[in-house]
């Protein structure tokens, strides 16, 4: 069988460019060393998640326009933020199995001269990297095994639930982002409260309730003495690390646990520099984690 | 105190009709959603299993004047757990939208709902981030055709919902 054709349309979505730009700079510098290209969709807008807590019909109009311009190019839609995935994902997979949904949606679209028709995919980085790109090719890039390094891993939500939709890990014991650091050589260690939900997404409405949670897993990081806590979201990531300092504020503790992206993790052991990495555009800085390697 | 008066038969309709909703009926009040709920776990306030009895009962006011309500991360963990599958964050989120249409949406919906009118993109990227992506060698951003956007805010009917609270 030919290997399969590793070339995806990135969807970058609205929170990485306006503030976590170090998340996009790592991944394209490992795709590329991994050989999976990049198509870039000058037409692709917000996936449509912000607005489902006000308007339902309005997320799946902006969601079904993004999936019907990935239909048209003929290839699968992968995104880096855990909201666009699932957002996208869920989508894509309720207006193919809903008829009725799916004509109410295309009504919408017929507006913009747009069709669903159903014959796209979506995946999340973790998604390509663990089941198209595969373990064996990841490991033959690793050039520098971090094997001094011991993580926390923090998933997130949407890449995992509602599970019927997405089916690819278990959300009550996530493996697919823990093998990933593996291959690094870094350690990963298990802690209290692991699958928690960051919080971030109310963070505009209420943020104390945030600020606790995220002061609940930073502890409980911090407990394990984790070097590092490891994300795949640019909304998680903003939760642990531009927030941090307010927490560590708020509750007068001090944590300084750098939060990394996968890909700078993965970057670092294909011995990429950090300035490569974008690593000094982390909040909490990581400078002592690289003396350790 | 529970008041006839202040039920409304047709209540749960209008939440069941919406996608993901369904279920509501089956909904035996385990307590499961509320048990597993992160924010349930870190206030008194947001009571997910109590959003649904609610909504059984025809307390239509109640619910949607309930601050609450916007309080679900929807981080889904209710929606796996649920063992009568009632798909307990969409039930809050068509609250959530049915609020809407009856009074002011909090102020971080409206700035995201206008910033997605206006750019495509739910936060105006400023101009110094797109230099510096032109800095950092990244290619330009998808221009977001802002003209498809705007037609689908009124083929939704969401563009008066907006209006009004421009108003
Ligand atoms: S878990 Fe499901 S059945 Fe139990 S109270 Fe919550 S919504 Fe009702
Ligand atoms: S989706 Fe909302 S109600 Fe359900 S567990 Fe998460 S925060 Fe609680």
């Amino acid at each position: 069988m030919a290997e399969q054709e590793l070339k995806y349309l990135l969807f970058l979505g609205c929170v990485i460019p306006y503030r976590v730009s170090s998340y996009e700079v790592s991944t394209r510098k490992i795709l590329d060393k991994l050989g999976v290209e990049l198509v870039e969709m000058p037409e692709f807008t917000c996936c449509g998640l912000p607005l489902d807590p006000v308007n339902h019909d309005m997320m799946l109009g902006l969601a079904a326009r993004n999936l019907a311009l990935a239909e048209q190019q003929n290839l699968p839609i992968m995104a880096l933020c855990n909201g666009c995935f699932g957002v996208l994902n869920h989508t894509n997979k309720e207006l193919k199995e809903d008829k009725k949904l799916r004509e109410k949606v295309n009504e919408h679209l017929k507006e913009i001269g747009a069709e669903f028709k159903g014959t796209t995919t979506v995946k999340h980085l973790i998604h390509v990297l663990a089941e198209d790109v595969g373990f064996e090719k990841i490991e033959k890039t690793i050039k520098k095994s971090l094997n001094p390094l011991k993580v926390a891993v923090h998933t997130g939500c949407h890449v995992m639930r509602p599970s019927k939709y997405i089916g690819s890990d278990d959300p009550e014991n996530p493996t697919l982002l823990k093998k990933l650091i593996r291959l690094t050589g870094a350690e990963t260690l298990d802690y209290i409260d692991e699958n928690e939900c960051c919080g971030n997404p109310i963070i505009g409405v209420n943020s104390e309730i945030p600020l606790q949670l995220a002061r609940h897993k930073l502890g409980n990081i911090k407990a394990v003495k984790a070097h590092a806590l490891i994300t795949v979201c640019p909304f998680c990531h903003m939760m642990y690390d531009l927030h941090q300092p307010r927490i560590e504020r708020t509750f007068n503790e001090k944590y300084g646990i750098p939060v990394l992206h996968y890909p700078q993790l993965l970057g670092l052991a294909m011995g990429m520099s950090h300035e490569e990495l974008a690593l000094k555009e982390l909040r909490v800085k990581a400078s002592e984690l690289l003396t350790l390697l | 105190m529970l008041r006839t008066t202040e039920m409304d038969p047709k209540f749960k309709y209008e939440i069941s009709k919406t996608p993901g909703s369904e279920k509501l009926m089956l909904c035996f009040q385990c307590g499961t959603c509320t048990a597993d709920c992160p924010i349930a776990r870190f206030t008194d306030s947001y009571r997910p299993r109590k959003l649904v009895r609610m909504v059984q009962l025809g307390l239509k006011d109640r619910a949607l004047s309930d601050d609450s309500i916007w309080l679900c991360t929807s981080c889904f963990t209710c929606v796996d757990h649920c063992p009568q599958d009632v798909g307990t964050a969409e039930v809050v989120r068509a609250l959530r939208n049915l609020a809407v249409k009856e009074r002011p949406m909090p102020r971080v919906y409206k700035e995201l709902s206008s910033a997605i009118r206006k750019t495509g993109y739910a936060y105006e990227i400023p101009q110094l981030r797109l230099r510096q992506r032109e800095e950092k060698g990244l290619p330009p951003l998808p221009k977001g055709d802002v003209e498809s956007v705007r037609k689908l805010f009124k083929a939704t009917s969401f563009s008066k919902t907006i209006e009004e609270e421009e108003e």
